[in-house]
């Protein structure tokens, strides 16, 4: 946009706003409007708005024990998450060995699983009678430590994916030319590597602080009733007590405490987009040399064994273990709704091409908002333009429960009476997948060099066959990788689906969830076979994208 | 909601939805049109439930024939939070009848005027111990027993007889054997705090529990983790090495075992201490507001019948409430009759719940 005649200028705003419509709306129906009435819910009476109430819910005891927790396990959870995770980013970039694609789609798959699962699959490792257990006696099931290794687990990848990616295009011969100039290895390291990947490391250790920050179902598993979250005790204020009021205030604090991450976040991300030399990961990569980088890979794999692949190897051990020998009786049984006497409306296999339907809708529902809001944003504007970057990453912070909550009371008259529609359950799980959809899509958007477009323009394309010429083949990558991440992100989605999923097409989370909660082996068997399939499926999207994986993004996930 | 929002609303749902998502659309082919469930004679019956109703489909197909009626089934996630969000939606509910709350509950829902009164056809059959609100607002439909349960082999091994009652739970034989739930956020775990007090009274159930929790009561968070990954007489808890031989549970949990044993076994492996059991009973009732409240009755109606009860047990392992249901043979077989279940009345408990779970939390959970 760098014609400054002032009819261009409008018409780029113009355009800019056009494309931003539909986002704010969808964000706006869908996000703002129902978490608003609910949370108005909780404020206001006959008598007017009572403010006074935060005050009054934020001086008890309780609840400022929960604050206190809430903040220092997402900030032990992201220490550690970098301790662990910073090597493997380091392995995963510059290093080569066999296996890495599978190793990198395997240590993603506990970040789109959804925490019903894993909270089983970990206790199995760290709890009584676990692998810990059984090799050195060691217990983690009753501590907090439970909790900080889990989080390590859900968000190994992240660390992974967003520093590890950015390392592996930065050209490492800036570090060897400080060296040559007579720097150490660690002062090269600390001189050179560390200022480039600064931004990238803060960008990361932000979204680690977000979700462990916001974790749910982590804590509600393995914490039991002693420790509690915002996001834990707004289900239960929300949900159990009806404590509208007491759910407000906490939805506010937790709303703020989010967008002040968010923020700080978006800068991060600004200046990460400064000018750094980056070259093809493919050049950088080499096989490990020398006695260190094999104990690094040494250690690095693992860690990765230990803390990401053996909860889920348990997981699938326990679906093989079936009576009377190792087997398929689990996954045979999961044919017939008559299982063992017959309690299922449905085929528990059925509800795999359920999540697959609404999987793929509300991918498609996230890559159309969430194209339109990155291809908004690309348009460079003001500080309005990245105050709406940082919006559409809310929904990642405010609980479930608020959201389904919400939709109640407000999505209940026509044309908009869709609290029974199907279409709630793409829609909800779509609000979590649009962040990452713009997310992955933004960098490569804003790499487009805007004068490929002005050169097409003046050769004589439109507006259109200049996108569709210039934009789109150089996009088209990274709209597969947003698009499979929004599909395995809401293929796990289980918050907002438990409250809105029609029990006539349950979801593969519902359907495990329900197994879990009856008594008896068949369905306990029957919810591991599931969740192994669940497994598989979003193990098989994560390493096609690991295929597809571009050679020039900087994307964060 | 203003005009403009409704029609782009409606625009944006029609951009996003029509095309992409006619896939998932089949399933829905016989669901009407909004509009169209205004119609006098509407032909859809919508059923709001919590995530454990069941029912075999060929029962639900005969009601569906003989009565012309389609019904719909909603879940809306456990027992308390689909009673929540019956009170939110209050007098403009997403369905017509709804079913699934308790004796816990059963307050909260009257005093927020969320059912019409109805007496259903075939109510006379019911026993009337079960008829607690006299104005016919909700019907009842099923009862269940939460108890302890035990792992018959390892009292076996051990040559200790299983505890029998509350008061067996707090002697030293039994020390650090018990697991249960919280009583904030799970129904066996209330209903268990709900049986101290209504042997010990409402002085006296504080003094239970610090006994318990000095004899080594462990609390987790839900049933789930209760049953399946600590107590070691579950299929799953013995998978998980669970090391907890007491666990409370339901009075049906062992009949359940049974059935989904692979192979069946001869005997359940586990028991009910039947002095330890608090009393469940659980309504249905006609949503105020009902765009089908014909429909609505009828399916009370059915719920009440014959067919139903007797389908139940089966399907949500609960007792018919019923004169002449016949229980099914793996009930009568595995199953116990708890023969004085503790029980308290439904004002103590609206009056008192939160408090009592209040005092509870920090008694044995902190």
């Amino acid at each position: 946009m760098r014609d400054a005649s002032p009819k261009a200028g409008g018409r780029a705003t113009a355009v800019r706003f056009a494309l931003m419509a539909v986002p704010l709306a969808f964000f706006g129906l869908f996000f703002a409007y129902p978490v608003a009435a609910i949370v108005g819910r909780g404020l206001k009476t006959d008598e007017g708005w009572q403010f006074g109430r935060i005050g009054e819910v934020l001086a008890r005891p309780d609840i400022a024990g929960v604050l206190w927790f809430t903040t220092w396990q997402a900030f032990a959870s992201t220490v550690l998450t970098l301790l662990v995770a910073l090597p493997g980013a380091y392995v995963f970039a510059r290093l080569e060995f066999p296996g890495k694609q599978l190793l990198r789609a395997l240590v993603t798959v506990p970040f789109v699983l959804p925490t019903v699962v894993v909270g089983s699959a970990f206790l199995a490792l760290v709890g009584r009678g676990g692998l810990l257990d059984e090799l050195w006696g060691v217990r983690l099931d009753t501590t907090v430590w439970a909790i900080l290794l889990a989080h390590v687990f859900f968000n190994y990848a992240v660390v992974v994916r967003t520093v590890g990616g950015l390392w592996a295009q930065l050209d490492p011969r800036q570090e060897e030319a400080a060296r040559v100039l007579g720097a150490g290895r660690f002062a090269a390291w600390r001189r050179v590597t560390l200022p480039a990947l600064g931004p990238a490391v803060a960008a990361a250790s932000l979204m680690v602080f977000l979700f462990t920050f916001t974790s749910f179902g982590v804590v509600q598993i393995l914490g039991g009733p002693s420790y509690s979250t915002l996001e834990v005790e707004v289900y239960r204020q929300t949900a159990q007590l009806l404590d509208l009021p007491t759910a407000a205030v906490l939805t506010m604090v937790q709303f703020a405490a989010v967008g002040l991450i968010l923020a700080v976040h978006a800068r991060t991300v600004r200046r990460r987009e400064g000018a750094l030399r980056l070259v093809d990961p493919a050049q950088t990569a080499h096989r490990p040399r020398g006695r260190s980088q094999r104990i690094l890979l040494g250690g690095v794999l693992l860690s990765v064994a230990l803390l990401i692949v053996a909860p889920l190897a348990v997981l699938v051990e326990r679906s093989f273990d079936a009576p009377g020998g190792y087997g398929l009786g689990f996954y045979r049984a999961l044919q017939d709704a008559g299982a063992g006497g017959g309690t299922f409306l449905v085929p528990p296999l059925e509800a795999i091409w359920n999540s697959l339907q609404y999987a793929l809708a509300a991918t498609a529902i996230a890559l159309f908002v969430g194209g339109l809001a990155a291809a908004a944003l690309t348009r460079r504007g003001g500080s309005f333009v990245r105050g709406f970057d940082a919006l559409l990453m809310l929904p990642l912070g405010v609980s479930a429960v608020t959201v389904g909550f919400g939709f109640l009371i407000t999505l209940d008259e026509p044309p908009l009476d869709l609290r029974t529609s199907w279409i709630l359950v793409p829609l909800a799980q779509a609000l979590v997948g649009v962040p990452f959809v713009v997310r992955t899509m933004l960098p490569v958007l804003r790499a487009v060099d805007g004068r490929l477009r002005e050169a097409a323009a003046v050769l004589g394309a439109s507006p259109l066959r200049a996108w569709r010429e210039v934009d789109l083949p150089l996009v088209r990558r990274a709209l597969l990788i947003a698009a499979g991440f929004a599909f395995a992100v809401s293929l796990g989605e289980f918050g907002a689906t438990v409250f809105i999923a029609r029990p006539d097409h349950p979801t593969l989370p519902v359907a495990v969830a329900r197994l879990l909660g009856r008594a008896g082996e068949m369905n306990y068997g029957q919810a591991m076979a599931l969740s192994t399939i669940l497994m598989l499926v979003c193990a098989v999207s994560l390493l096609l994208l690991e295929r597809l994986r571009p050679a020039t993004t900087s994307g964060e996930f | 909601m203003s005009t403009t929002k409704k029609i782009a609303g409606a625009a944006l749902v029609a951009a996003l939805g029509v095309g992409t998502l006619s896939a998932c659309g089949g399933g829905d082919a016989k669901d009407k049109p909004a509009g169209a469930s205004d119609a006098p004679k509407s032909k859809t019956i919508t059923l709001v439930s919590h995530d454990s109703f069941n029912v075999t489909d060929t029962v639900l197909k005969e009601f569906e024939q003989q009565s012309g009626y389609t019904v719909k089934v909603l879940k809306s996630g456990d027992a308390g939070a689909a009673l929540n969000q019956e009170i939110l939606t209050k007098g403009s509910p997403r369905g017509d009848v709804f079913f699934g709350v308790d004796n816990t509950l059963l307050s909260r829902a009257l005093d927020n005027g969320i059912f019409t009164p109805y007496q259903a056809k075939g109510l006379d059959q019911v026993k009337p111990e079960f008829v607690l609100d006299q104005q016919h607002r909700v019907t009842p439909v099923d009862s269940g027993d939460i108890c302890v349960n035990y792992d018959k082999a390892y009292f076996a091994d051990k040559k200790i007889a299983p505890p029998q009652t509350l008061d067996d739970l707090t002697k030293p034989e039994y020390k650090n054997l018990l697991v249960t739930e919280n009583a904030a956020t799970s129904s066996p775990g209330l209903g268990f705090l709900l049986a101290s007090v209504g042997k010990y009274g409402e002085d006296g159930w504080k003094d239970y529990w610090s006994k318990l929790k000095a004899n080594g009561v462990e609390v987790v968070d839900g049933w789930e983790q209760a049953y399946n990954e600590r107590f070691s007489g579950s299929a799953g808890g013995k998978k998980a090495k669970g090391d907890r031989p007491l666990v409370v549970s339901y009075a049906s949990s062992p009949p359940v075992e049974v059935l989904y044993g692979e192979p069946q076994p001869a005997e359940a492996p586990t028991g009910v201490a039947t002095g330890t059991c608090f009393r469940q009973v659980e309504f249905a009732g006609l949503l105020k507001g009902a765009k089908n409240e014909e429909g609505g009755k009828a399916l009370i109606d059915f719920l009440v019948g014959k067919k139903f009860q007797e389908d139940m047990p089966l399907q949500m392992f609960v007792n018919p409430v019923i004169k002449d249901a016949k229980l099914p043979e793996v009930f009568t077989k595995h199953g116990v009759v708890v023969e004085k279940p503790e029980t308290v009345a439904p004002d103590a408990i609206a009056k008192n719940r939160d408090q009592w779970v209040k005092a509870w939390s920090s008694l044995v959970v902190k």
